[in-house]
């Protein structure tokens, strides 16, 4: 493929697709951005769904973004607005271009901006473009017609035909960054396995997509490259959501324990994808079971769990609020469990497929009595492997349920993953009881050190024993009211929790000077990061500390947050993190910055609440 | 010959009232137990919240006594995660028919192979004499001090209604009727549901108190066997006979019946229709159903998914994590 004279290199580049949602976008995306990860650029994704499963075609409440953040170097966000926006339809066009920046270039399919399309996107006139007081580039191109042509000879039916517009979009933004069609070729044969006069259809029109801009220059001066600066290490990688990691970092802790997986769930958006992915995996002896609601999706993983199962369950806030009496009883069961909670706006029904960090507090503290459990949020679409496995360790080796928090944003966003070593990854030893203990052994004797109790399974020989959600006596696990008794474990469940080990905080960037902490948990890092990096390349001195491990806290947290002259606590709630952080260290009084759009973080508003803080 | 006795599945005190069902239901549980000889270390028994949810106290099995409701969906999980236990789940008409009465119909329609007791008081015991789902219409209760307005939920009717293949029924007063009940239940693969009719000495003395004695279950009841005649009273003198849509008690020896003309019990057909019948009788005009009512195989969840492993594990070349891994779109970076 021969370049264009103009080729202007870039450090970075925001691409957005959007279109009616059965218009493939998130195809469209995921291509481009598996190219550009192949030679060796970072990406950040993230899709935006329409709520509606099938809103009428053309509708603006129908549109399906898919965003893609391209970068020479690292890449923390998907980007708050857009380099260009692909438009294919008027509906996307309206509700999209917020999202573009002003000197973004916009692409739009010409014969989709007709009389009837533009009525169904409530427009006036017959000009969009001058109607919304659009001044950025457009190349307005006959994107359909040219398929059309293109696919003439084809013999496919005209719907099929109309299918393959997006392939024709991400042809011209192929052209646009200079990018090598070879690895979408390869892409499509993959997917249209079964089907490969398809995948030959829609390689032919991404060609022709690619050369109607090389052969007319469209209506841009430069086309552009995003030459790799900093190569992310060798190995072998894959574009993976966050939703898939977490699946994948279950199997594989399963595996590494030597135990079953079994999850109980119930669909709800957006954590119902880790159920789907899951329930792929028979071959792996994973098994799933859909329940008749998230009450027993969960209960039935704490049976499982009992059984002597690697117990899990997946849900979103309001699942929470269903499984919060099963988790309870995980915790005075004293046996292992994962809760995944994929948070959505909230609340009661909220925006379920909208992002929020509003379950913390629930997580934390959301059940009856004295229930200490163990937190963790991923922070990141490729932490979630390695988050759900450290959250497997904990509930299997500390035998307590442990909450796993992601976000809409990081479940649905991908990212280069380097694909991990298992046999690197730390073992996983649950207490099991040895043959030495029969005969000396009672349900609720610990290890001295830990204080965590050792595990018997059902089908052992000489452990006969009862567990139950009543109080129970200290040792024996006897039904027991006594009120010393009642505190002993009280406190023994408390000191089993505060005694799990968790590594450090880290501090990023100005860690020995910084003017301003940054301080976030969970889904947030990318957004906290970029900001931060940003002040920093502006002159100022910040650091950032983010959390992942929330409860216990790691140990050095009261240093770290003692340590610099302003902090501020950056969190998409109302300061559910900051009044944690408040409970758990002396006289902490941070800045707080909170938004609750359901929309991740722009990193231009963080910029600009940070300065001021900065500057007070 | 089982290498078990009865005393190998007892523990401890049961502390329920003098003269509770609960205890003649334990005693029959642990006999049954004996006699059907797995050993209690491949038992679990999993109950819920109530009086009688305190049963795994008493049983030197593996036991979980949990929270209000789950305990279908908890022995649901523990029987799919290790197949080779045998898994009894206790609950009241309370914690399986009201709170839990969506993981009953469900656990029922999976055909999960779990032997689910029902015992049934008609009475929440543990909170101090409430009216329960299965309290009769009028049912005068603390909670309702005038009478219920509702009708009860009759336990057949929802388990037959989740499409339940295995149905039972003895009075907790009865060991012998209860331990084979319990010991059929056993014996069948899949969901078996055993509602145990029991008497609330302290809150609702004498609800079934028509079958309560072995007079009153000679004159009331009749015991159902596959293949026999359905033939019942003191002197063996009624049967059942089909009329119309409907069942109807006839007197042998009158207007020409003879025993040839009863109905034979088919507890393993598949239609239930007749079976419902059967479990719905009630006095006085009909004898209340005892014994295994409804007996038929159908493939049961857990065996079904590890079939399903075992197919999928023979048909995909991905046995272990890191084949999975490479399963996916991949690119080197050398």
């Amino acid at each position: 493929m021969t370049k264009n004279a103009n080729v202007e290199d870039l450090d970075h580049v925001v691409v957005r697709f959007s279109g009616d949602s059965g218009d493939g976008m998130q195809l469209a995306g995921n291509i481009f951005s598996t190219i550009s990860a192949t030679v060796g650029n970072d990406i950040c994704t993230f899709p935006d769904y329409p709520a509606d499963i099938r809103a009428p075609q053309g509708s603006l409440t129908g549109v399906s973004g898919f965003q893609v953040h391209i970068g020479a170097g690292k890449v923390f966000t998907p980007g708050d607005k857009c380099d260009v926006l692909v438009a294919m339809n008027p509906a996307a066009l309206k509700t999209q271009y917020k999202f573009c920046k002003p000197t973004g270039a916009i692409i739009i399919d010409t014969d989709c901006f007709n009389e009837v399309d533009l009525k169904k996107a409530e427009f006036q006139t017959l000009n969009a473009i001058e109607e919304m007081g659009i001044k950025n580039d457009v190349i307005a191109a006959p994107i359909t017609q040219m398929v059309k042509d293109c696919l003439a000879d084809s013999g496919m039916d005209n719907k099929a035909i109309l299918k393959c517009r997006n392939m024709f979009a991400l042809g011209l933004v192929c052209w646009l960054f200079n990018r090598d069609l070879t690895v979408a070729a390869n892409m499509l044969k993959e997917k249209f396995v079964k089907k490969p006069g398809l995948a030959e259809s829609n390689i032919k029109v991404i060609q022709a997509g690619y050369d109607y801009g090389h052969n007319t220059h469209s209506s841009v001066s430069h086309t552009y490259t995003i030459e790799t600066k900093e190569k992310k290490g060798k190995g072998i990688f894959m574009d993976i959501n966050g939703n898939k990691a977490t699946a994948y970092g279950m199997i594989a802790a399963a595996e590494k324990a030597g135990l079953k997986l079994y999850l109980g769930s119930y669909p709800i958006t957006p954590a119902t994808d880790v159920l789907h992915e899951l329930a792929k995996h028979k071959s792996l002896g994973v098994t799933t079971v859909q329940c008749e609601d998230e009450i027993a999706g969960c209960a039935s993983a704490v049976g499982a769990s009992f059984a002597g199962a690697l117990g899990c369950t997946s849900t979103s806030g309001p699942g929470i609020c269903l499984k919060s009496e099963a988790m309870n009883l995980a915790v005075i069961l004293e046996l292992p469990l994962v809760v995944l909670d994929v948070q959505r706006g909230g609340p009661a029904t909220g925006l379920p497929t909208k992002s929020e960090q509003t379950d913390l507090l629930q997580c934390l503290f959301g059940r009856n009595g004295e229930s200490p459990m163990p937190v963790i949020a991923a922070i990141s679409p490729t932490d979630c492997f390695d988050a759900a496995y450290s959250a497997c360790k904990m509930a299997l080796e500390h035998m307590t349920p442990v909450v796993l928090m992601t976000d809409a944003f990081i479940a649905n966003g991908s990212a280069a993953w380097k694909l991990p070593n298992l046999e690197e990854y730390p073992a996983i030893n649950p207490p099991y009881v040895t043959s030495e203990m029969k005969g000396n052994w009672a349900p609720y004797q610990r290890n001295p050190e830990t204080g965590v109790r050792y595990w018997a399974t059902p089908g052992t020989e000489g452990f006969c024993h009862i567990l139950g959600g009543l109080e129970k006596d200290n040792k024996t696990g006897a039904i027991s009211t006594n009120p010393e008794n009642h505190d002993l474990m009280t406190h023994l469940r408390q000191d089993k929790i505060d005694k799990i080990p968790v590594p450090d905080v880290e501090v990023l960037g100005d860690k020995d000077d910084a003017e301003l902490l940054i301080v976030g948990f969970g889904g947030t890092f990318g957004h906290l990061h970029a900001s931060m990096d940003e002040m920093r390349a502006a002159g100022k001195k910040v650091a950032l500390a983010h959390f992942k491990f929330v409860n216990p806290l790691p140990k050095n947290t009261a240093s770290v947050l003692k340590k610099y002259k302003k902090v501020v606590v950056a969190e998409q709630n109302l300061g559910q993190f900051a009044g944690w952080l408040r409970m758990k260290v002396d006289n902490f009084a941070p800045y707080q910055f909170n938004e609750v759009k359901g929309q991740p973080f722009a990193v231009s508003d963080l910029v600009k609440a940070f300065t001021e803080i900065y500057n007070k | 010959m089982s290498e078990y006795t009865a005393k190998d599945f007892k523990k401890g005190q049961p502390r329920w009232c003098p003269g509770c069902g609960d205890h003649f239901f334990l005693a029959s549980l642990q006999k049954a137990m004996a006699e059907i000889g797995i050993a209690p270390y491949d038992t679990a028994v999993i109950s819920g919240i109530g009086c009688s949810s305190r049963l795994p106290h008493y049983m030197a099995t593996y036991g979980m006594n949990t929270i209000h409701g789950r305990a279908a969906a908890i022995a649901t999980g523990c029987k799919i995660a290790n197949p080779n236990l045998t898994v009894w789940q206790v609950s009241g008409d309370g914690d399986g028919l009201a709170i839990g009465g969506n993981h009953f119909i469900h656990t029922n329609r999976r055909n999960i192979d779990l032997n689910m007791i029902l015992l049934n008081n008609r009475i929440y015991g543990l909170t101090k004499g409430q009216y329960s789902p299965t309290s009769p219409r009028g049912f005068v209760s603390k909670s309702s001090p005038y009478g219920t307005v509702e009708d009860p939920f009759r336990p057949a009717e929802l388990c037959f209604g989740a499409r339940g293949h295995f149905f039972a029924r003895a009075v907790a007063t009865d060991a012998p009727g209860t331990i084979e009940i319990l010991k059929a239940a056993q014996a069948h693969k899949g969901a078996s549901v055993c509602e145990i009719l029991q008497n609330c000495i302290i809150f609702n003395n004498g609800t079934h108190e028509s079958v309560h004695t072995p007079e009153g279950r000679a004159k009331n009841a009749i015991y159902l066997e596959h293949g026999k005649p359905m033939i019942f009273g003191e002197n063996k003198e009624f049967g059942l006979v089909q009329e119309g849509f409907g069942l109807k008690v006839a007197k042998i020896g009158e207007n020409g019946i003879t025993e040839k003309d009863i109905l034979v019990h088919d507890a393993h057909c598949e239609d239930n229709t007749l079976q419902l019948k059967l479990a719905l009788m009630e006095g006085p005009d009909f004898p209340i159903a005892l014994g295994v009512i409804r007996d038929v195989e159908a493939p049961t969840y857990n065996d079904a998914i590890e079939e399903q492993i075992k197919d999928v594990k023979s048909k995909k070349t991905y046995h272990n994590f890191q084949e999975l891994l490479m399963t996916n779109d991949t690119w080197e970076v050398k």
